[in-house]
C-alpha cells in the first residue's frame, strides 16, 4: 500500500466497505505495524486495535470498556439497559453476567454437547445426500448454512421448518447495522414475537429443550420472566447460528482451493480437529464490539465515551508477536493459542457446540466428497458476508474429477 | 516439574482437556480441572506444556 491509501485506512476505515468485506486481511497486517490502535469518525467513533495485546487487554477490562452493545452500529442503546443489556450474558457486564452466563453454561458443556453428535452426523449425511448427484453445488447456501440452524432449532425446541425465519431475523440484526434505528428496534421486537409464540406453547406443553429449561431457570432465587426467556433465545440464535456457518464455509473454501490439505484430511481424518483449530485461527469468523465507558487514554489514544471499539479477535489471530508465519494456514500449527472464540469473561459460551458441529460437518463432507476443487478461479464467484461475522456466503464447489 | 493453573484465569476454552485429557479435566459448566499428579513425569511434562501453550488465556504453566 501507499502512503496516501494508508493515511485513509488508518483514519478512516470502515468494516462493512467492500475491500474490507473482500480481503480484510492485508488492512489489518498494515495497521498492525503503523498504528496499532487506528480510529475512524464513522458511527460516531470506533478505535480499532489490530495488536493480540491490545485485543486481550480490551476484552479483559471490563472496568473501561462496556458491553452494553457489541455491534457497532450508528447508534449507542439506552443507559438504562445496563448491566444486562438487550441479550444476556453476551450484553452484560460484570456482576449480572455471571448469573447469566453460569445459567447457560451446563448445557453447552463437553458432555451434553458429545449427546448431539449423532444426530449432527446425520443432518449432515442428509444433506449430502441432496448433492450425490450434482456436479456442481454451493457449499455456504445448500451445506455449511444449514447446519448450525438445524442444531439449534433441536436444541432450543423451536421448530427445524422455520429456519428460514429465524435466519431472516438473524442476517438483519447483524448486517442490517446501516438500517435506521426503528426499523432495527421493528425486526428484534418481530423476532421476539415469533418466539413469544413458542415461549407459550412449552409453557403449556413442557419438553426436554433448552426452552423449557429456561422457563425453569433462575436466577438469584428468581424465574426468568418471558421476556428474559425469549431474548436469551434470539442470543442463542444470533450467536450460534452465522459464526458457525461461516466457520465452515470458510473450512470448506480453504480445502478447495488447497488440495494438499484436503487429501491429508482425507488420508487421516484423525487430523480434523487440529486442522479446525487451525481454520478457526486463520478465518476467525467473529468481530466483537465494546463501548468506552468515561473518557480514557488506552496506549496513547485518547478514547471518548460512547465511541467504539472494534474488538478484533481475527486481526488478534494474525499478529506475528504470537503467531509464527501468521499468514499461512497449517493444519497441524501446534501450538495454536488462538482467539476465535474471545478472551476473558464472554469467552463464547457455544465454543463447544461450535467445533463439534464444524468438525463433523468436515468428516462428513470428505468422506462423501473427498475430492472437490472451487467450480469457479474467478475470486468474485465466493461472495462473503459483510459486517461483525465473515465467512462464505455464495460458495460454488465442483465435486469429482 | 509440577502444574500451576490460575482458576481466576481460565475462562474454559477447552483446549487443555481436550488435548491432554490424561492432565486435565472439565467440570460441569467446561472450566478445567486439573488432575492432582504432584511431580511429573518427562511424558506429562509435555503434556503439560502442550496445554500451557495452547491456552488462550495463559492460565497454565509448568514449572
Ligand atoms: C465458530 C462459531 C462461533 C464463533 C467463532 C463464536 C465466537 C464468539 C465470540 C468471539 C464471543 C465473545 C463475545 C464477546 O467477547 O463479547 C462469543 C460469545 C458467545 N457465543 Fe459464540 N461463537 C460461535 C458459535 C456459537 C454457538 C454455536 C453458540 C450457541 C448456540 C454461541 C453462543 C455464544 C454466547 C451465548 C456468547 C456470550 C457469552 C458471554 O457473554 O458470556 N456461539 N462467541
Ligand atoms: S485451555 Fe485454558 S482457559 Fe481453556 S479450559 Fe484449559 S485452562 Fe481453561
Amino acid at each position: 500500500m501507499n502512503r496516501d491509501q494508508h493515511a485513509d485506512v488508518s483514519t478512516d476505515f470502515d468494516h462493512t466497505s467492500p475491500a474490507w468485506v473482500a480481503d480484510p486481511f492485508p488492512i489489518w497486517d498494515e495497521l498492525r505495524g503503523t498504528c496499532p490502535v487506528a480510529h475512524s469518525d464513522r458511527y460516531g467513533g470506533v478505535w480499532l486495535p489490530t495488536r493480540h495485546a491490545d485485543v486481550s487487554a480490551i476484552a479483559n477490562d471490563t472496568e473501561h470498556f462496556t458491553s452494553r452493545s457489541v455491534v457497532v452500529t450508528n447508534h449507542r442503546p439506552p443507559m438504562e439497559l445496563a448491566p444486562q443489556g438487550i441479550a444476556p450474558p453476551i450484553s452484560s457486564d460484570p456482576p449480572y453476567h455471571q448469573d447469566a452466563r453460569r445459567m447457560l453454561l451446563p448445557a453447552f458443556s463437553p458432555q451434553n454437547i458429545d449427546k448431539l453428535v449423532p444426530s449432527t452426523r446425520a443432518y449432515c449425511r442428509e444433506l449430502l445426500g441432496a448433492m450425490q448427484d450434482r456436479d456442481v453445488f454451493d457449499a455456504a447456501a445448500e451445506y455449511a448454512q444449514h447446519i448450525p440452524v438445524r442444531v439449534i432449532a433441536n436444541m432450543l425446541g423451536l421448530p427445524e421448518a422455520d429456519g428460514d425465519v429465524f435466519r431472516g431475523f438473524v442476517h438483519d440484526v447483524l448486517e442490517g447495522v446501516a438500517r435506521p434505528l426503528e426499523e432495527r428496534i421493528e425486526t428484534f421486537l418481530a423476532l421476539l414475537a415469533y418466539l413469544q409464540g413458542h415461549i407459550d406453547d412449552h409453557v403449556a406443553n413442557p419438553r426436554d429443550d433448552m426452552i423449557s429449561f429456561l422457563l425453569e431457570a433462575e436466577i438469584d432465587g428468581t424465574r426468568l420472566d418471558h421476556f428474559q426467556v425469549a431474548r436469551t433465545v434470539g442470543l442463542l440464535l444470533i450467536a450460534g447460528i452465522d459464526t458457525t456457518w461461516s466457520a465452515i464455509g470458510a473450512s470448506l473454501w480453504h480445502l478447495a482451493k488447497t488440495p494438499t490439505d484436503r487429501e491429508r484430511l482425507v488420508a487421516d481424518p484423525s487430523m480434523i480437529p487440529t486442522a479446525v483449530e487451525e481454520f478457526l485461527r486463520a478465518y476467525a469468523p467473529v468481530t466483537m464490539a465494546r463501548l468506552v465507558r468515561e473518557d480514557f487514554e488506552f496506549q496513547g489514544c485518547p478514547m471518548k465515551a460512547e465511541e467504539w471499539i472494534l474488538l478484533s479477535f481475527p486481526a488478534a489471530n494474525r499478529d506475528p508477536e504470537v503467531f509464527d508465519r501468521p499468514d499461512e494456514v497449517l493444519i497441524d500449527r501446534q501450538p495454536n493459542r488462538h482467539a476465535a472464540f474471545g478472551l476473558g469473561i464472554h469467552r463464547c459460551a457455544g465454543s463447544h457446540l461450535a467445533r463439534m458441529e464444524i468438525r463433523v460437518a468436515l468428516e462428513e463432507f470428505l468422506k462423501a466428497f473427498p475430492s472437490f476443487e472451487l467450480a469457479d478461479p474467478d475470486p468474485d464467484a465466493v461472495s462473503w458476508s459483510a459486517g461483525q461475522v465473515r465467512g462464505p456466503r455464495v460458495l460454488p464447489i465442483k465435486v469429482g474429477a | 516439574m509440577k502444574i500451576q493453573f490460575d482458576r481466576e484465569k481460565c475462562q474454559g476454552h477447552g483446549r487443555c482437556y481436550a488435548l491432554v485429557p490424561s492432565l486435565f479435566e472439565c467440570d460441569d459448566e467446561g472450566y478445567a480441572v486439573v488432575n492432582e499428579l504432584g511431580e511429573l513425569d518427562v511424558a506429562q511434562v509435555h503434556g503439560a506444556r502442550l496445554a500451557a501453550d495452547n491456552c488462550p488465556e495463559f492460565a497454565i504453566t509448568v514449572e
